[in-house]
């Protein structure tokens, strides 16, 4: 049996009347790159905050990386990488001194910090950057930056909120190819998008309306199971019967 | 305790990074001070003024040539008649005139009572009524001269003291305020805008999402600012020292060390308003206008506080300022010592324990 990073039962978020995700329940293996797809307002940045440990859920039961949401999310802040939607990376520090500086809050240590900053500056090809404010980098560089950061600390998983937005297709290339290296490398990936072919890139997928989960699986088998030739088809046909109007 | 080392690092980046900060945080000092201290004197010096002589006798000339003396005025002499008047005073750069009637010595002698007429700008009351005193001062002074004291029966002479400030020195007063007023705005703004910006750029979440504990943000955020603020007010300390001949009578550990309690009720604050809201606008905007405003009005430094209504007087007791310019004014101008500001120092800190408790309590709120 494959080990499971992320078990999830009938977590459920309410703020006053409204039920912003409504008894989710899925799991993820270790080394998976799962998507989360859903519209804007379906839920799935609710659902990832209460997996990081921002907010406790409502109901429910959920364990990231073996430890529980309620009691433990001091451990869990400790095995997770994220990577907002919102580029994250503090604009008037360099290069070197935004890796030393998210390095140094995780608590790596410093020949660590020193040996995996040079591996990702010679990986990003950024050697003659280096001394370089972020704020200077084409938006292309500054997210595969962003994600190098966030996996910086070698977390069990990474969650990824819309990493990808704004990005010309070139670089979302490599973006993935990055996603898929670190997957390889034993490192969970969470991820929620808007490009549906993106979705396909995902061993697995879920799609969220209305805060809850009304497809699981991988994007072919949902394929055949919406006799849908992409998953563009797939999302519009359940994103349809939404009744929350997108914000 | 090394990860608060990084964080803090990482602040002081960003403050020596960014010139607005920097341009806040020593130019402000250094603009209030030389403002304060230099243009915004209430002190009246080198005055212009008219004298019209229209009795050309001795006793005039005697009078003209003691105002001469005197530092205060510069003389223009000039017959004038009424509509002159009217019109020197439009062109604005004379601030009084002087009139001596035709025959203002053969009254004098005569029958021992004669008229001058002093005509002031009382547009600016202030200087007008300052020039009133010191030209009356001369003319009783002149009068004294010429009947000596043993012709009258009775005299009083009032002899008056400026305690605290024998040379009355304008700045001195100010001293204080300013102080007061830079640390508010360095604390109370740049605290929050610190803590908002992170917010506005996304940063708050992923620091949030790592295993930095959200209350060390607001320490580690803290932190470096009251480190400025400790050098901002020495600055504050050695511009009023050397530049404004203002000296400190008390103990400076005394005062160093309430300043750091008033620079913490300031950061408390701060870090409240950056609680409240999610943009750089609206920090400073607030703080700008809860803080700045509240202490030029309410401390008494420009404003005296006992000629306001009982309400507003009331209402001065919540600024935090205003303690802290008793405060200073008692350590550093009268050279008191803690026996006497002790009431002042509780009420500040009262008044800090109650903002940062505030302050973490919103903090952890917004959090769940």
């Amino acid at each position: 049996m494959e080990e499971k990073v992320i078990i999830c039962k009938d977590l459920t978020k309410q703020f006053g009347d409204f039920t912003a995700v409504d008894k989710i329940s899925f799991d993820v293996n270790k080394g998976e790159i799962f998507g989360f797809l859903g519209a804007n307002g379906a839920g799935k940045t609710t659902a990832m905050r209460m997996l990081c440990g921002l907010s406790f859920p409502t109901s429910g039961e959920a364990t990231v990386a073996g430890f529980n949401v309620y009691k433990q999310q001091e451990k869990i802040k400790r095995n997770i990488g994220y990577m907002s939607q919102k580029f994250s990376l503090y604009e008037n520090l360099s290069i070197v001194e935004n890796i030393r500086f998210f390095g140094g809050v995780y608590g790596v240590p410093e020949k660590e910090i020193k040996k995996r900053t040079d591996d990702i500056i010679r990986k990003l090809g950024l050697q003659n950057e280096t001394k370089k404010m972020v704020g200077d980098l084409p938006l292309g560089w500054k997210q595969k930056l962003a994600f190098s950061v966030a996996i910086f600390h070698q977390p069990k998983i990474v969650f990824l909120d819309e990493p990808t937005g704004g990005v010309d297709p070139v670089t979302r290339r490599q973006f993935w190819d990055m996603i898929y290296e670190a997957s390889a490398s034993g490192i969970t990936i969470f991820v929620t998008t808007h490009y549906m072919d993106e979705a396909e890139y995902c061993n697995r997928i879920t799609v969220m309306v209305d805060g809850k989960i009304e497809a699981l699986d991988s994007p072919k088998n949902l394929k055949e199971q919406f006799s849908a030739d992409t998953i563009d088809e797939v999302f519009y046909q359940l994103a349809r019967g939404a009744k929350r109007s997108a914000d | 305790m090394k990860q608060l080392l990084v964080f803090i690092r990482k602040e002081f980046y960003h403050v020596f990074r960014d010139r607005r900060t920097l341009l806040i945080m020593f130019g402000l000092p250094i603009a209030q001070i030389l403002l304060f201290g230099f243009a915004l004197t209430s002190e009246v010096k080198n005055v212009k003024i008219i004298i019209a002589d229209n009795a050309k006798d001795v006793n005039a000339q005697q009078i003209i040539n003691k105002i001469k003396a005197s530092a205060y005025f510069i003389v223009e002499e000039a017959t004038l008649n009424y509509n002159d008047i009217e019109k020197a005073f439009k062109k604005g750069d004379i601030k009084c005139v002087v009139i001596f009637p035709a025959n203002f010595g053969n009254d004098l002698l005569g029958i021992g009572k004669a008229q001058i007429q002093i005509i002031a700008d009382g547009s600016d009351p202030n200087t007008a009524k300052t020039l009133i005193n010191f030209l009356t001062a001369i003319i009783t002074d002149y009068q004294r001269q010429i009947s000596p004291v043993a012709d009258l029966p009775y005299t009083i002479i009032a002899e008056t003291r400026m305690l605290y400030n024998e040379e009355s020195n304008g700045s001195l007063n100010f001293i204080p305020g300013v102080l007061a007023l830079v640390l508010m705005i360095v604390c109370t703004a740049l605290t929050s805008v610190a803590v908002v910006r992170e917010k506005e750029l996304g940063t708050m979440e992923i620091l949030l999402v790592s295993p930095f504990k959200p209350v060390m943000v607001l320490i580690a955020k803290a932190i470096p600012y009251l480190i400025l603020s400790l050098c901002n007010f020495i600055l504050i300390l050695l511009l009023s020292v050397f530049v404004l001949n203002v000296p400190v009578q008390g103990s400076i550990l005394l005062l160093f060390l309430e300043s750091m309690l008033f620079i913490l009720a300031c950061l408390s604050f701060g870090l409240l308003i950056s609680n409240t809201t999610n943009s750089q606008q609206t920090a400073l905007l607030l703080s700008m206008m809860g803080m700045m405003l509240p202490t030029l009005i309410f401390t008494g430094f420009i404003f005296p506080l006992e000629n306001m209504p009982w309400i507003f007087q009331i209402i001065s007791n919540i600024i935090p300022a205003r303690w802290y310019y008793l405060i200073v004014k008692s350590i550093m101008l009268k050279g008191l010592g803690f026996q006497y500001v002790w009431k002042e120092t509780l009420v500040l800190v009262a008044m800090t324990v109650i903002l940062l408790s505030i302050a973490l309590k919103n903090f952890k709120k917004r959090l769940s």
